[in-house]
């Protein structure tokens, strides 16, 4: 029910506030009026047919980086 | 490769956090993490994060479903709505096998001829109640705040294009509410049965709400709460993050989801969330009871797309399926394995309670992926000690 997959922005249709979004092979039409400034190329998370926010490249490197470094504490 | 999904399960950094949890706890305490939300419940046990863990790192399974949490009573109402034959009901896939009384499910009366749709959107919906003029469309919606801004897009939507045959019949719900009642309730707060140690903050609520309001309890109750991932990874450094906070006799709210969330959240969603909807005195809860101010109502303003209004849907107090634990495990005081009907009278295949319904509620969790080894290892050390009149059920 709380599912929501990160997805691809491939194509924007602004008047009825719908995308396109890719999710590896498969392509979906999703709403994106609950999201603002989104642009091609940009991830969202999609849940029950609606974008509901980015997702930020620098912060998931961050994070993904932290994984790495909990291995090394002392 | 599925970007931001692969990374975060990896093996080898999941091996990596392992050790880290492993140096950093303490083997002289116990850790109990309740995780609220059925998302994470589901990921532990699917990716067998439990077997990761030291034998005094635990996870304690909270009330985070709302497929779980929706009281029999408005199931019942929902099955009322399609025996009139102008209606179509339409709804997310997880409720059709909800039992409700009688043995009834919404999956039964429409097998029987009642018609029930399945939507994947509120946009779905939209579009059956534009193709049925003549007829009376009700969305049947639930969740929480993660899926409460569709809903209310679709009102919004609906009023701008004047269709006068769609309604909402709202059941959202908020999850600080529900938080702040478990913490508050008697078997957490005086007899200390249960022991939480600190909280995994829901992923996707919060990509919504933001972190901000998980600052009072944190703070009231004194518990840590980190904002935390759906994927395997997430869930550990999350794990690891609370270990510390612990450690320190901290009790703060921390985010690693920062990928996603901020935070002040969405505010176009909240704002579009605070245009249509109001918050309701009370609602009741599986598991919890009646919670004040825990649940969302539509605007007097959009009266009109109010299927409680329209159909004068009445309140009904139906009591739960008999031998069912679910209210108790949804308040983290049971484990499924308590239930005796867990396993033998029910299964996803033959649900008996909501828990067993949702992949993300509890039982369902243990029968499909930790039944086995839940059995062969120690349980959680979890007594419950019931109070008269709390549990609604039995
Ligand atoms: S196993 Fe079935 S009957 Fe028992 S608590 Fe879970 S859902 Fe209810």
């Amino acid at each position: 029910m709380c599912l929501a997959l990160p997805a691809k922005i491939i194509a924007i249709d602004e008047t009825t506030d719908m995308a396109t979004v890719a999710l590896g092979e498969v392509k979906k039409e999703v709403s994106i009026a609950l999201v603002e400034d989104v642009k091609i190329n940009d991830f969202v998370l999609i849940h029950v047919g609606y974008a509901l926010n980015k997702i930020s490249p620098e912060e998931a490197e961050r994070t993904l980086q932290l994984f790495a470094e909990a291995g090394l504490t002392e | 490769m599925i970007k931001y999904v692969d990374e975060f399960r990896r093996h080898d950094l999941a091996q990596l956090l392992s050790s880290a949890i492993k140096k950093e706890s303490d083997p002289q305490r116990q850790y109990n993490l309740m995780e609220f939300c059925g998302g994470h419940t589901h990921a532990i046990f699917r990716y067998g994060v439990q077997d990761l863990m030291p034998e005094n790192v635990k996870f304690v399974h909270g009330p985070g479903c709302p497929v779980c949490v929706l009281p029999i009573g408005r199931i019942d109402n929902a099955i009322q709505l399609t025996q009139n034959n102008n209606v179509i009901l339409c709804t997310y896939g997880d409720l059709m096998r909800v039992p409700a009384s009688g043995r009834k499910s919404l999956l039964k009366v429409k097998a029987e001829g009642a018609d029930v749709r399945m939507v994947y959107s509120t946009q779905d919906a939209l579009k059956i109640a534009r193709e049925n003029p003549n007829k009376e469309v009700v969305f049947f919606a639930i969740g929480f705040e993660t899926t409460t801004p569709p809903t209310a897009v679709a009102i919004k939507q609906a009023k701008k294009e004047g269709l006068k045959n769609f309604s909402v019949f709202c059941n959202h719900v908020l999850t600080p509410a529900a938080i702040q009642n478990i913490l508050e309730s008697p078997e957490v707060r005086e007899m200390s049965s249960v022991v939480i140690d600190g909280f995994f903050g829901p992923s996707h609520v919060s990509s919504i709400i933001g972190s901000q309001p998980y600052e009072f309890f944190a703070e009231e109750f004194q518990k840590p709460v980190v904002i935390a991932g759906f994927e395997p990874l997430d869930v550990m450094q999350s794990a690891l993050m609370l270990i510390r906070q612990i450690n320190d006799g901290r009790h703060e709210v921390e985010n690693e989801y920062t990928r996603v969330v901020s935070r002040e959240g969405n505010q176009k969603a909240q704002a579009l969330v605070a245009e249509v909807m109001e918050l309701r005195r009370n609602f009741e809860w599986r598991g919890l009871g009646m919670v004040p101010y825990s649940a969302l109502q539509i605007k007097q303003s959009y009266a009109e797309f109010d299927a409680e209004k329209r159909f004068a849907v009445p309140q009904i107090h139906a009591s739960d399926i008999k031998g069912c634990e679910c209210p108790r495990i949804l308040r983290g005081v049971k484990k499924p394995t308590d239930c005796k009907l867990f396993g033998t009278v029910c299964t996803p295949e033959n649900p008996m309670g909501s828990c067993m319904v949702s992949s993300e509620g509890a039982c369902a969790a243990y029968w499909s992926y930790g039944r086995f080894r839940q059995m062969k290892s120690k349980p959680v050390e979890i007594t419950p000690i019931e109070k008269k009149g709390t549990a609604e059920c039995q």
